[in-house]
């Protein structure tokens, strides 16, 4: 399919996403600040929540410096353009929690689970669509499952509700090939009126390629994060994808230069440290491991001694889907233990 | 002489109940009601010398006093246990709730099944699987000390979490949170669940972080949960603490494993092993309970 003519619309994820890289610490002044820079810039669709969504703030996850209920009732008002969207995990968050977000202002529910577990959503997805939201089903770790596989949850997430269904690429795992054909077996089987959207993250570099890939098969929504601020090497740097949206005629309504300035003067000073392809970032792409794990593991690595990357490796050896933050200190102390 | 029972819910924890119920020395599974037809559960049961209906509890309750039930395991789900509770408690049977609806009172037997003896409770709620596995060790770390919070991840293999499980996966949660706090003795409580799907299954896996009011004591925490993992391992052998107590400032972690009997589904399934036990274990003290009634009812004047 050609890519230029086409409209798509761009969501960003730096304070949610984001959230990993600052362990949740956003001030609100910082929450403010960035998404009133988004909103400049004509971003439409700004996500805010704690980085495991509604209900995320934990000891397994980190607390947030603030609830989410805090950061939605302080950044929503301050938006003259774009909509705001809040992520749900079901077995983390609640039908409760989303009715919370609802009243501070939200309008894009997006209810997250692993790509194989479709059926824990229907209680949130029927729940958000009934409210009359903008309902989303996030396949997550979506490399973990074939492509007839997708369709089939994807379908389980229609069936309940959800208007759009994204690929998600959890562990910045996926290349071109394998997005092309996701998309695009979504494209051809969903009925036409549902959208589909991807959500790339940047661990071996492929986040402006496979959203690339993902607009030339179908999609319509694409997730990334001004200067990439994300889990793992972050998200797609969403600033770089406008720039080659604008450059193949792909229309995304977006202020290439307002993105800019928002990536560089606002983004990029609130970071804790920068988001690169680190040693650690790599092996999550190449292990297909959660991005989020990511800082986690130096923590870990930190106290007991038990190199990240190691920690990594074995979680990607067992099959660890997002959430499964505390598999990292266990799996530490059992390397420890063997050791000995 | 035994105590006649029947499960309500013929899917995962109801046929995994029927196997620990015919181990039972006093309990004596009669009846096993189902909605489908098909049910390999049903099936299972029949094979198993028990009377079976796939017409839902309204068909049992003709029976209930013919066949001298006296105890009844709901294993379906939160949304119609209210139903099916009100109709079972007005015949008169004790309801062991295995769903996550919460109509009655708490019970985690090592923590707090003696105080449910003597009160002739009509339902009783087994809180989840989850709550079962971890509270007892949030309750061995507040026995200690003052707990701010408790928090609790629990991780299953998907082969191991049915359609009930699955609809009712904001009622595991909240049913859980609140059973940390008033059963676990945590001043706040927060549960996660989650689904893995990788092959071979993953044996449940659960973790406790607690923070304590104040620094933790390190030694008396270490063997007051030592104690518990014995006290659990009585009715679920496969229950063991992996790693810790982790102690880090004020926080206490503990890393569990719960590998079930095999029974119903294999061994990776620890949650249903974990559920059914403690309800069997919950059902068998209700059941000599009955029997001193007997025997009190029963005895001769004089004849002490």
């Amino acid at each position: 399919m050609k890519a230029s003519g086409k409209k798509i619309r761009l969501h960003d994820m730096s304070l949610r996403d984001g959230m990993h890289s600052v362990a949740h610490q956003f001030t609100i002044g910082q929450m403010q600040s960035l998404a009133k820079a988004l909103d400049d810039a004509r971003v439409p669709l700004i996500e805010v929540t704690h980085g495991d969504g509604l209900g995320g703030s934990s000891v397994n996850y980190g607390f947030g410096r603030h609830s989410s209920e805090e950061y939605l009732r302080a950044v929503i008002p301050e938006l003259k353009f774009a909509k705001v969207s809040a992520l749900l995990l079901p077995g983390i968050g609640t039908v409760e929690d989303l009715k919370i977000a609802r009243d501070c202002g939200v309008t894009t529910i997006r209810v997250a689970t692993h790509c194989t577990e479709a059926d824990v959503a229907e209680q949130h997805i029927s729940s958000a669509a009934r409210m009359g939201l903008d309902t989303v089903g996030f396949l997550m770790m979506s490399h973990m499952l074939d492509v007839e596989g997708i369709l089939g949850q994807a379908e389980l997430m229609v069936s309940y509700g959800a208007n759009c269904i994204y690929v998600t690429d959890s562990a910045g795992y996926m290349l071109p090939d394998e997005v092309s054909q996701k998309i695009g077996l979504l494209y051809k089987s969903l009925p036409s009126e549902i959208e589909i959207g991807f959500h790339g993250h940047h661990n071996l570099a492929m986040g402006v390629a496979n959203s690339l890939a993902a607009v030339e098969a179908g999609a319509t929504r694409i997730d990334g994060s001004v200067a990439g601020f994300g889990a793992g090497a972050g998200n797609t740097p969403l600033e770089v994808f406008a720039a080659v949206c604008d450059r193949m005629g792909i229309e995304t309504g977006v202020s290439l230069d307002k993105i800019m300035d928002a990536a560089e003067d606002v983004a990029l000073p609130i970071m804790e440290h920068p988001t690169r392809i680190s040693r650690d970032a790599l092996i999550l792409g190449y292990a297909g491991v959660y991005s989020s794990f990511l800082l986690h593991a130096k923590r870990v690595e930190a106290k007991y001694g038990v190199p990240s990357r190691d920690i990594l490796v074995e979680l990607g050896k067992r099959k660890t889907v997002g959430g499964q933050e505390d598999m990292i200190e266990d799996v530490a102390l059992e390397i420890l233990r063997n050791q000995a | 002489m035994k105590i006649a029972c029947a499960l309500i819910g013929s899917g995962n924890i109801g046929t995994d109940l029927m196997y620990k119920l015919e181990r039972s020395k006093i309990l004596d599974p009669v009846w096993m009601v189902g909605i489908d037809p098909q049910s390999d559960g049903l099936s299972r049961a029949r094979d198993h010398g028990m009377k079976t209906t796939h017409e839902g509890v309204d068909a049992l309750l003709p029976h209930i006093e013919e066949d001298g039930i006296k105890i009844v395991f709901d294993a379906t789900s939160a949304h119609v246990h209210h139903e099916n509770s009100r109709k079972l408690v007005e015949k008169g049977v004790t309801v062991i709730d295995l769903t996550p609806a919460a109509i009655g009172p708490y019970c985690v037997p090592p923590v707090n099944l003696e105080e449910h003896l003597g009160q002739r409770e009509e339902n009783v709620n087994m809180v989840t699987c989850g709550g079962q596995a971890t509270i007892p060790i949030v309750y061995a770390i507040s026995r200690i000390q003052g707990l701010e919070y408790g928090e609790i991840v629990a991780t299953i293999s998907s082969r191991s979490a049915g359609p009930g499980t699955r609809k009712n996966i904001d009622e595991f949660t909240q049913t859980t949170a609140r059973a940390i706090e008033s059963v676990g003795g945590a001043k706040q409580g927060k549960a996660i669940i989650i689904l893995n799907p990788a092959e071979p299954p993953l044996i449940m896996r659960d973790t406790v972080h607690c923070i304590t009011v104040a620094v933790p004591d390190e030694e008396a925490i270490r063997e007051s949960v030592a104690q518990m993992e014995i006290k659990v391992q009585q009715y679920v052998p496969g229950f063991r603490i992996k790693e810790g107590p982790v102690f880090d400032g004020n926080r206490v972690s503990v890393f569990l494993e719960v590998k079930g009997r095999g029974d119903y589904l294999p061994e990776y399934a620890g949650n249903l092993d974990i559920m059914t036990a403690a309800a069997t274990h919950t059902a068998e003290k209700f059941a000599l309970q009955l029997f001193q009634d007997d025997e009190t009812a029963t005895r001769p004047e004089g004849n002490v």
